[in-house]
């Protein structure tokens, strides 16, 4: 089999790691998204942060690009796997509502990426999402491209036990995966993340990133103090817990003005809620959750995500 | 006489509830025109689907309903006038039918003169029919998911309606669902034709129209394109084949427009890993079909079926990106594999406490304690029959690692390997055979098709962890109600099932059940349920028969399967068929006499004593029946049921002389109680093989 083909087509289109996320960003800027920065606490997924979890609810329409580096402990390899990531990112789209052309718009964003669509092979399957601690499910598909899942694509259906209307469609683009794809590349770390305008130099992936995976693999699974662990979540949980009874009262109240409910800090108890989220994921990486006490666990983060979108709800509703 | 099509234009399906989908729509649609007696007697029905549509072609509809004509009775003829004047009844009538009060006509029926009107109904043209009901009956398809997609959420479909297309010959039939109001514009391969609208000119032209814009509609056709594609790249490797698998072509099918086949290839080092796990990941990850040698071993080549056409250079990057994916799959699996060796399984059972068996029972260190438990009581039944001692260790053994490879990263990234996983790392690990092969075919039968594990621990490991699966299932509530069965315990009492009829393990129902604990009578008779599917669905013996054999005693599986054959085989004889059809007779008249509060006497005694009976034809029929009896049930003892049967149907003179001579319910009470008793007796001593009376007989 001849590779010149593909020599000269990864030579000519191969965007980089950071030119990867401009194009995305300036594609969907041009369509009329908000561009968001990266939410800066931990999240598992651009679906936690509250650019998707919170504005997703009620009847607003909005429509927002954001690149999220997304933590997984579990999934963390100490940098040896060359396909596997404790953190990876993702470029995450909401449309709300949906636009009847979604799909159209996405393959065209792959254009915008260089890519000749009729040299490639590309599928919608049936792929349903499900967040039980988020109260929140959606169904769609993975996109293939060439056999590779490059992106995740779902109607949105309900959020923190809310159902939505309109429901959205959120876009997950995989962003090492599809860099993998336009570079050609057996290895994660291999990607090139820039490259210097004047001599051509690459800075790579590897170089950026690996000794954050290395690290917080040893942290995740060797070295964070489980008692400790436990005491964060702890607080965590009460604080978000002594707000949402507030909250709760708050908004109820026939007395409170309009500028009470609203000067409520909802977005800061769902902060206090992703803290304990990601605790929950160190505990669960250290291994340190047992069965009985895993289920209980997840019930109390959906306890502070669901009652967090409940109030949101509320609260947006406040004339 | 027209044509008509409906195509309903999606975004992709899923590949699973396409084929369902496409034939409810054929039968909806036909079944609409037969109601609204708008289909040509000889008019054909064709169905089409895509992922992105689902269509219709009916050749043969009628331009409009024909007229009709009814006639109405009203009131009597004396209510609706008065001295030949209309009364209030006659307007009302009139205004019901639609007529003028001077168009009523007297009508004479037997039960005297009525007033009566003729309706004539002009007939509605299949355009507003079509525009008016078609759209309940695509809103009303099954899907196994749906969705909402348009604000306000007035409908839910499996995924959004993007087009309709919706012709009468060449007359688009005004209708709308979803928002969308049908055209004559459909749209084609997404990328090989791209946006520009596919005009359908006439609803006959739809599957060749379409074909222009690079999309096969025919799903048959796309299958015989999909096999001959497979073969033509197969033949590129000498001496290789594909390796069938009609479930994958099913699924590629759904999932391309257009399809292509590429041959593509992997390093030959990775064919070091077992082939469970490569065929694993290129059949369910990556859809991939496998290709194997001359030899029948798996060979480094993966068929991909793509949905689009390319040039050579599409090609060579088509093929260049997949074996990139699954170059990175089996290297995932590699590392797992060697991650794993690190631990061996026997290092692993005190983890399992970490593995969620089902939370409100416990974790999967609790079901193996469990299932170690109740293989330990199956041994003491099994060693009153044989020596058991050689198994016993390799069998404990073998249940306290079943469950171990959850554990692994392995089979936490290919979860339907788990078992399979654990049976090559028991073998990698230096276990013996007996061991790795039971954790390898622990959850063999997989379905009815399946074969039972291969050996006697495997065996007894299957049935072990299925029977506590069930009753600890059944214990907190969470038996099968219905078509919910979240748990498939309907398969997993199949398997028992199976397990039990095709291995020589001398163990029952009974036995099984009873390892587990304390008696669940509900547990027994879904247990039962099910050996009557078993014989019924999976060995094909007639409902009657497995109704009779089952009446009889379902406990030893072998048994009733022993006793079906042996039925089936006597059935047809004219002398058995009349026998059963007298248990019938006789069945019924002691259900009647039960019912009445009959007295049976038993006045006999070892064929000795006939007491109150007097026809020398029942006096007969009972000796006759002693005898009988006596035979049958030394021949059920060395179980030739052929012959016990074929003893059976002997009665057959006896019988006919019986039922032609004597009237059982005689009017003298003493002789009634004594034949009943009689007929009773009969019933039930030849009830052991099966309960005749169940056989139909024509």
């Amino acid at each position: 089999m001849s590779s010149s083909p593909v020599e000269s087509i990864r030579k000519t289109s191969a965007l980089t790691f950071q030119e990867l996320l401009f194009r995305l960003q300036s594609f969907w800027a041009d369509r009329g998204c908000v561009l968001q920065q990266p939410y800066d606490v931990e999240v598992g997924a651009g679906t936690m942060a509250p650019e998707t979890f919170l504005r997703v609810l009620g009847p607003k329409p909005y429509k927002v690009g954001y690149a999220q580096p997304s933590r997984r402990p579990a999934d963390g390899r100490y940098g040896e796997n060359p396909n596997r990531l404790f953190k990876h990112t993702q470029f995450q789209l909401i449309l709300k509502p949906p636009p009847v052309n979604v799909q159209e718009l996405y393959l065209e964003s792959l254009e915008a990426l260089g890519i000749d669509l009729k040299k490639h092979d590309i599928k919608f399957e049936e792929d349903n999402w499900e967040w039980p601690a988020g109260g929140a499910w959606g169904v769609g598909w993975q996109v293939m491209f060439d056999g590779q899942e490059i992106t995740q694509f779902t109607y949105f259906q309900q959020c923190g036990g809310l159902d939505l209307d309109p429901i959205c469609a959120e876009l997950t683009y995989g962003l090492e995966r599809i860099a993998q794809v336009l570079q050609d590349l057996d290895s994660i770390y291999d990607i090139v993340w820039a490259r210097d305008p004047e001599t051509g130099a690459p800075v790579t992936y590897g170089e950026v990133r690996f000794a954050e995976e290395l690290q917080f693999s040893v942290y995740n699974f060797e070295d964070a103090d489980v008692a400790k662990l436990w005491e964060h979540f702890n607080l965590y949980e009460a604080e978000a817990k002594a707000l949402l009874i507030q909250a709760n009262i708050l908004l109820e109240s026939e007395s409170a003005t309009a500028a009470e409910k609203r000067r409520f800090p909802l977005l800061a108890t769902y902060e206090l809620a992703l803290k304990c989220s990601n605790l929950f994921n160190i505990l669960d990486a250290r291994g340190a959750i047992s069965v009985t006490e895993r289920v209980g666990v997840i019930g109390r983060i959906r306890g502070l995500a669901v009652g967090v979108a409940k109030a949101y709800a509320v609260q947006q509703a406040v004339a | 006489m027209a044509d008509f099509l409906l195509e309903i234009g999606l975004e992709e399906m899923p590949a699973r509830m396409i084929a369902g989908a496409e034939a409810e729509l054929g039968r909806r649609v036909q079944e609409l025109l037969t109601r609204e007696r708008l289909l040509e007697p000889a008019a054909r029905v064709t169905t089409y689907s895509t992922p992105r549509r689902l269509a219709v072609l009916v050749e043969g509809v009628l331009a409009a309903q024909a007229d009709t004509e009814e006639q109405m009775t009203g009131p009597s003829w004396k209510v609706a006038f008065k001295d030949g004047a209309p009364t209030a009844a006659a307007e009302a009538f009139a205004k019901k039918a639609g007529v003028a009060v001077s168009a009523l006509e007297k009508i004479t029926t037997a039960k005297g003169e009525y007033v009566s009107a003729l309706i004539r109904r002009k007939g509605v043209a299949a355009l507003q029919v079509l525009a008016a009901e078609l759209p309940k009956e695509v809103l009303a398809l099954y899907w196994a998911k749906n969705m909402y997609w348009r604000a306000g959420k007035p409908e839910r479909f499996v995924r959004p309606v993007r087009w309709l297309v919706a012709l009468l010959d060449s007359a688009v039939v005004p209708l709308e669902i979803a928002g969308i109001a049908a055209g004559n514009a459909s749209r084609g391969h997404r990328v090989l034709h791209g946006d520009a609208p596919v005009v359908i000119a006439s609803a006959k032209d739809y599957a060749e129209a379409l074909r222009k814009a690079f999309v096969v509609v025919d799903s048959a056709e796309r299958r015989q394109t999909i096999r001959k594609a497979l073969d033509k790249a197969t033949r590129i490797v000498a001496g290789a084949r594909w390796r069938e698998d009609e479930p994958l072509v099913e699924t590629v099918l759904h999932l391309t427009e257009w399809p292509m086949v590429i041959l593509g290839d992997f390093e030959p080092e990775y064919l070091k890993l077992p082939e469970e796990v490569l065929v694993t990941v290129m059949r369910d990850h990556q859809k991939y079909f496998a290709m194997e040698g001359a030899d029948g071993k798996l060979a480094p080549h993966f068929l991909a079926v793509l949905n689009t056409a390319v040039d050579e250079e599409g090609e060579a990057i088509i093929r260049h990106g997949n074996a990139r994916v699954l170059r990175a799959r089996f290297k995932d699996a590699q590392f797992f594999w060697d991650f794993d060796q690190k631990t061996p399984l026997t290092e692993r059972v005190e983890s399992l406490k970490n593995v969620t068996f089902q939370k409100e029972l416990g974790s999967y260190f609790w079901k193996t304690d469990e299932n170690l438990r109740i293989v330990g009581n199956l041994k003491s039944v099994l060693n009153s029959d044989y020596d058991f001692s050689r198994n016993w260790f390799s069998l404990t053994h073998a249940v306290k690692l079943a469950k171990t490879d959850l554990t692994t990263e392995l089979v936490k990234e290919f979860t339907e390997l788990q078992g399979v996983i654990g049976g090559l790392y028991a073998k990698a690990q230096g276990l013996s055979d007996e061991v790795a092969f039971a954790i390898y075919d622990q959850y063999k039968p997989a379905s009815t098709e399946d074969s039972i594990p291969r050996n006697i621990e495997g065996q007894l490991l299957g049935l072990a962890d299925r029977i506590q699966t069930i009753t600890a299932m059944f214990g907190i509530g969470a038996a099968p109600t219905g078509s919910k069965d979240p748990f498939a315990l309907r398969r997993a009492a199949n398997a028992i099932v199976k397990i039990l009829a095709e291995s020589e393990l001398p163990l029952t129902i009974g036995d099984v059940l009873a390892a587990t604990g304390p008696s669940m009578p509900e547990c027994s008779i879904f247990l039962v349920e099910r050996v009557g599917f078993y014989l019924k669905d999976v060995c094909g013996f007639a409902y009657d028969v497995v109704n009779a054999v089952l009446a009889a005693g379902s406990d030893d599986v072998r048994d009733a399967v022993a006793r079906c054959e042996a039925l089936t085989a006597v059935r047809g004889s004219g002398d058995f068929a009349a026998v059963s059809a007298a248990f019938k007779r006789i069945k019924n008249i002691l259900r009647q006499a039960e019912e009445k509060g009959e007295s049976f006497s038993a006045t006999w005694e070892n064929g000795k004593s006939y007491g109150e009976l007097v026809e020398p034809e029942e006096k007969a029929l009972i000796e006759a029946f002693d005898e009988v009896a006596g035979r049958v049930s030394e021949l059920r003892a060395k179980r030739d049921y052929r012959a016990a049967l074929e003893e059976v149907a002997t009665l057959r003179p006896a019988v006919d002389a019986f039922f032609e001579k004597v009237m059982v319910m005689s009017p003298d009470p003493k002789l009634r109680a004594a034949r009943l008793g009689m007929i009773h007796q009969v019933r039930v001593g030849l009830a052991g093989i099966a309960d005749f009376s169940e056989i139909v007989t024509s």
